[in-house]
């Protein structure tokens, strides 16, 4: 089955893959190691996870202004998501997908962290502001 | 968007290729926010000689040029940088040669940190080199529009000092200053300044801890919205309230908050939440302290303390004066090392108010430009820190692998001549 959701651009750009989905809010500075691409905050429940080359889904960013900076530099280091889909739009998420410069979406009519699954099969044409997901069989 | 003549021709190219692709970032970057159009600023505080791997790589290419290209304007070009637009500032950084022999940290990276020092100061960059650049001279008038990064000043320009900017990043920072421009977005906008959530304290909050710990229950509750706190709160001091903002911009993402009857935009409760009813109120009392205060002590399990750090964000002089009077006549534990982080400026009137001589008689340390974090950098085999920091305790065991314990600065200096970890709430 599989499902559409609608939303406005972020970063334009056609991509898919696999989705990672966080439920918490994600920090740059402090949350990423951008030399491995992995979720670094020892009480998050991405701990440890790898977003180098998923469709990184979460509801928004938090904490440093480092944020962008550090998503920057996974594009830099080769450790960039595919992708990103998230809920609320902060300075913080908005900057840092632009110079990770990966195809992003949010506003979308339903809340991605809440309807999509780690694992899901995710389409995302940022052109169009659209998402398409497959569950994972 | 929609850019005025002025941003237009900039966009063209009027203005040279690098302001060029400062307000390609700029219009890139607004499109993102689904902003209608940008504002005039004239104060940027952003990043640009903080040392990197990734830095370091493209300085090696191409110099600070290509490095600024690159990460502070997003460009895949190597641009010759002009002089900046309108007034900026560096802020923290990575240590500087005062500290080698002290902090772990390369001379690879003080030595390329003092070459970015000449190249951005020669294009009139003000090496302020503090997280907080409101202690040392840069203060923005109330209703002012700026460009600022670093969480912890970004909540103090909005909340303390009714400036307005959002939190800005690396590039967006350094496209202002080619530009003089910032998205017209967020807290630059009248309607988005009012509160949306009502704490009520219930507890009294008169300290530097009980201040830390409500904000980080505020920054929990709320995360990126704008809280307003009344209650049993005495009236705080400039170290409090930033400590406060930079603990609520840690558990969660606050821009801007409201004490009514302190903080500028907010005479009153009412006042505070503008046109909208007064919402509810969040109780914190007893309970949601203990429990803060547990939170930030979950990641500390050995007694056993190696390392004291105080000062995050940077320390005010009074906070230096205090930590020097508690240490006064005392001696560090053999094992223990302490650091207090404070910005170059107020360090040179420690030096010369003497308390620099007394806390490092004492066995500890007065740094400046950076932290622990920002350098990536504790004294040799730390695995047990303390800090009356809850911005520190949030961050460090993730950044450093390191156990953390959180409590007042007596607590820490206790720690300090001790070896041993004995905080509790009292």
């Amino acid at each position: 089955m599989t499902l559409v959701l609608r939303g406005r651009t972020v970063v334009p750009g056609v991509v898919e893959g696999e989705a990672l989905v966080s439920h918490e809010t994600i920090s740059g500075w402090g949350g990423i190691d951008p030399a491995k691409g992995t979720i670094i905050e020892r009480r998050h429940e991405l701990y440890g996870v790898c977003f180098t080359g998923k469709i990184l889904v979460f509801p928004g960013a938090k904490g440093s202004s480092g944020w962008s900076g550090f998503f920057q530099t996974t594009r830099l280091l080769g450790t960039a998501p595919l992708g990103m889909i998230y809920t609320v739009t902060t300075t913080k998420a908005a900057l840092g997908a632009v110079v990770t410069r990966v195809p992003t979406v949010t506003d979308l009519d339903q809340d991605p962290v809440e309807v999509i699954k780690t694992g899901d099969w995710v389409r995302i044409d940022a052109d169009g502001g659209v998402v398409e997901v497959k569950e994972r069989s | 968007m929609r850019l005025t003549d002025d941003e237009k021709a900039m966009l063209d190219g009027a203005e040279g290729p690098a302001v060029a692709a400062a307000m390609d970032l700029l219009v890139r970057y607004g499109e993102a926010l689904d902003c209608e159009q940008l504002c005039d600023i004239r104060n940027v505080a952003g990043t640009m000689t903080q040392p990197s791997p990734a830095k370091a790589k493209l300085v090696a290419e191409g110099g600070w040029d290509k490095a600024f290209s690159v990460i502070n304007l997003d460009s895949d070009d190597d641009l010759e940088i002009p002089d900046m637009r309108v007034p900026t500032c560096q802020l923290q950084q990575g240590f500087g040669s005062d500290s080698a022999g002290i902090a772990p940290y390369s001379k690879q990276f003080i030595d390329l940190q003092d070459d970015a020092e000449s190249f951005y100061g020669r294009k009139g960059v003000n090496i302020l080199a503090t997280c907080t650049p409101y202690q040392v001279g840069n203060l923005p008038v109330r209703g002012e529009h700026v460009a600022w990064m670093e969480s912890s000043a970004v909540v103090y320009a909005n909340s303390v000092l009714g400036a307005r900017t959002n939190c800005e990043g690396t590039a967006s920072t350094g496209a202002a200053s080619l530009t003089g421009k910032i998205p017209c977005w967020g807290n630059h906008l009248p309607e988005n300044r009012y509160g949306n959530h009502l704490i009520d304290v219930r507890v009294p909050v008169r300290d530097f801890l009980d201040w830390g710990m409500l904000g980080y229950f505020a920054g929990d509750l709320v995360q990126e919205e704008r809280p307003v706190v009344t209650g049993d709160i005495a009236i705080p001091e400039l170290a409090d309230l930033k400590h406060f903002g930079a603990a609520a911009a840690s558990s969660g993402g606050v821009e801007l908050y409201h004490i009514p009857g302190i903080t500028p935009e907010a005479p009153t409760v009412e006042a505070a939440f503008g046109p909208r009813p007064v919402p509810e109120a969040v109780t914190y009392g007893p309970r949601e302290r203990r429990r803060m205060y547990e939170t930030l002590n979950s990641q500390g399990h050995s007694t056993e303390v190696d390392f004291i750090l105080l000062g995050c964000p940077h320390a005010s002089i009074e906070q230096v004066c205090r930590a020097a009077k508690a240490l006064e006549g005392r001696r560090l534990n053999s094992s223990t090392q302490l650091w207090i982080m404070v910005p170059r400026a107020l360090k040179a009137i420690a030096d010369r108010s003497g308390y620099t001589e007394i806390i490092e008689r004492a066995g500890g340390r007065l740094l400046a430009d950076s932290c622990p974090a920002m350098s990536r950098s504790a004294p040799e085999g730390t695995k047990v820190f303390a800090t009356d920091s809850a911005k520190q305790a949030h961050y460090l065991p993730a950044i450093l692998g390191i156990e953390a314990w959180f409590g007042t600065l007596e607590d820490c200096i206790e720690a300090a001549v001790t070896g041993r970890w004995a905080g509790d709430l009292r």
